[in-house]
């Protein structure tokens, strides 16, 4: 693994904005993979509750290798720890692809323009733009909740700013954040018959790509996604599937009933249960559910997700096999090495 | 009140009926309206508005109702407000992740819009924030007061009117199905010609839109 310490050769914060290449919306790494239709990898960084920098780097570290974007996640259940911005800053001047998230919870529709701004002068190339959970679930239940936006209007608003070079109030930009639009979506819980809908409406807003949350159910992502290739979704935007490690049956079934949105099949936990080594026997089957996604039409990617064990989402990575291929397409087509790096303006 | 708001999802084809005729109404005593004048009318209205709304919907006088594109179900009782829902975190059986006991009410509002005779292309539209600027006024006054400007197609003058004008352009659809969605505004061209919203239907072109601009 390469060392995240130096800023060398492209600095963001000291030059000009990187411009998308021909037919993109971003100089992000994910979108180029996604658009030349190799497999993508994103993975979910826990932001630290500190106030170093070298904290961000070594959570990064290990996923810098295997990822082509690292999300790094806003306040995700309402527990405060590190902002997204902060490591934004933090990891696009160490060269990483790095999706922003916005939640819609914390601050309204003025924060987040010029969060956005900033954000893209900084290098990030990916914004997942979310609702959020509600503040009851968090460690501070008493703040305000702001919702200003809310994912589909916030979502229409950044699009607005890319596209048109306009803030929401139509003062003119002039130079718009060229960024790569994402969403989610959370095809496992109710209402199951309209989650295409809602996805098809974000696509409307302007989702160019979607990370769904976990998926456990199988059976129920494959329901999902067929509505989804009847609908022609899976031709306008790239479609990663939300997986991650369970530790053990305890942990799972502790999330099932705190975390909000996320559906264990009863079966996943039994598994978990009967295994000599739980944790293991996670890790496995998070291995199995990328190779089962990715054998679904339409699924474009994978996003995994592991609450602080982010050297586990890298040995799950390695492991599935999808860098290989990505190797092994490499050596037929040719290298193409400025898809690995953000270090060269296009 | 509760059940009467489920209730009224529950027939929300009903009250669909209802509203259209009702706006039909209101929009033909327009002149009326402006020879009392819209000020002096702004509170019995917003008053009787709270009193019919609240009981029918548990209306939160947002100012800008679009119940009609939400299955007559009221997006303001949302415990995250929003106006496109239903977020990620419904629980089993359709309830909501913030108040457990109560019936998310965006799973209802697609309900609803079933039953309706256009809600499903009314729900299927991306409704703009909310203007928090419009909050507690009369959304039946701002709709009339909206068409008639409609009928003499005013330009926008102060800033705040070009602001919205802009909402209304970005959502131009949403402004299509629900005037007061993006009030005081013009209706843009591609409304009114009832075409497709104006820009950017695909988002695989990546057709080179404002790349080269600075």
């Amino acid at each position: 693994m390469s060392s995240l310490q130096t800023p060398e050769p492209y600095d963001p914060i000291l030059h000009a904005p990187l411009m998308p290449p021909p037919g993109h919306h971003s100089a992000s790494i994910l979108e180029r993979v996604l658009r030349k239709g190799w497999f993508a990898v994103t993975a979910e960084l826990n932001p630290p509750d500190s106030a170093d920098p070298r904290d961000v780097l070594k959570a990064a570290e290990p996923l810098k290798e295997v990822a082509d974007a690292v999300n790094a996640t806003d306040a995700s259940g309402a527990n405060c720890h590190m902002s997204s911005m902060g490591i934004c800053s933090i990891l696009s001047r160490a060269g990483l692809g790095i999706v922003l998230q916005i939640s819609c919870r914390d601050r309204n529709r003025i924060a987040i323009q010029g969060d956005v701004l900033g954000a893209a002068a900084m290098g990030v190339g990916n914004v997942l733009c979310l609702t959020g959970d509600g503040v009851g679930v968090g460690d501070q239940p008493g703040a305000k909740p702001v919702f200003d936006l809310d994912s589909l209007s916030l979502l229409r608003t950044l699009r607005t700013m890319r596209n048109d070079a306009t803030f929401m109030s139509g003062r003119t930009l002039s130079t718009p954040p060229r960024i790569f639009l994402g969403a989610a979506e959370n095809p496992c819980i109710p209402p199951l018959e309209w989650r295409a809908d809602r996805l098809e409406k974000k696509v409307r807003a302007g989702a160019d790509f979607i990370q769904t949350n976990y998926i456990y159910d199988i059976p129920l992502f494959v329901e999902f996604m067929k509505r989804v290739r009847d609908m022609g979704l899976d031709e306008r935007v790239f479609i990663l599937a939300g997986v991650g490690p369970l530790p053990s049956a305890k942990t799972a079934r502790w999330m099932r009933r705190n975390v909000p949105g996320i559906h264990i099949p009863e079966a996943i936990i039994d598994r978990l249960e009967r295994a000599a080594k739980p944790a293991e026997e996670g890790k496995k089957l998070c291995i199995e559910l990328i190779q089962q996604v990715r054998e679904i039409a339409g699924v474009k990617g994978v996003h995994v997700m592991a609450y602080r064990r982010e050297h586990l989402v890298y040995e799950i990575i390695k492991e599935s096999g999808i860098l290989q291929e990505r190797l092994e397409i490499k050596a037929r087509e040719g290298a193409d090495t400025q898809l690995y790096t953000n270090t060269a303006p296009l | 009140m509760y059940s009467v708001r489920l209730f009224a999802v529950r027939h929300a084809r009903f009250f669909e009926s209802v509203y259209r005729l009702f706006e039909r109404a209101v929009v033909g005593l327009v002149p009326v309206f402006e020879t009392v004048g819209y000020q002096r009318l702004e509170r019995p209205a917003a008053a009787s508005e709270r009193l019919i709304k609240g009981f029918l919907f548990d209306c939160r006088m947002c100012g800008q109702c679009v119940l009609s594109s939400t299955g007559m179900s009221c997006p303001m009782n949302c415990p995250k407000n929003l106006r496109n829902g239903p977020c990620g975190g419904v629980r089993d059986g359709g309830f909501c992740e913030v108040k457990p006991q109560m019936r998310c009410v965006w799973v209802e509002a697609w309900e609803g819009a079933r039953r309706m005779r256009d809600g499903m292309d009314r729900i299927r539209v991306v409704q703009p924030p909310v203007d928090r600027s419009l909050e507690g006024s009369s959304a039946w006054l701002r709709v009339a007061r909206e068409k008639a400007a409609e009928r003499r197609a005013a330009q926008p003058t102060t800033s705040t009117e070009i602001g919205r004008s802009v909402i209304a352009r970005v959502f131009a659809r949403a402004r299509l199905f629900d005037a007061a969605a993006a009030p005081i505004a013009r209706e843009p061209e591609s409304a009114r010609r009832n075409q497709p919203e104006a820009g950017h239907t695909s988002v695989h072109a990546g057709s080179g839109e404002g790349r080269n601009r600075s």
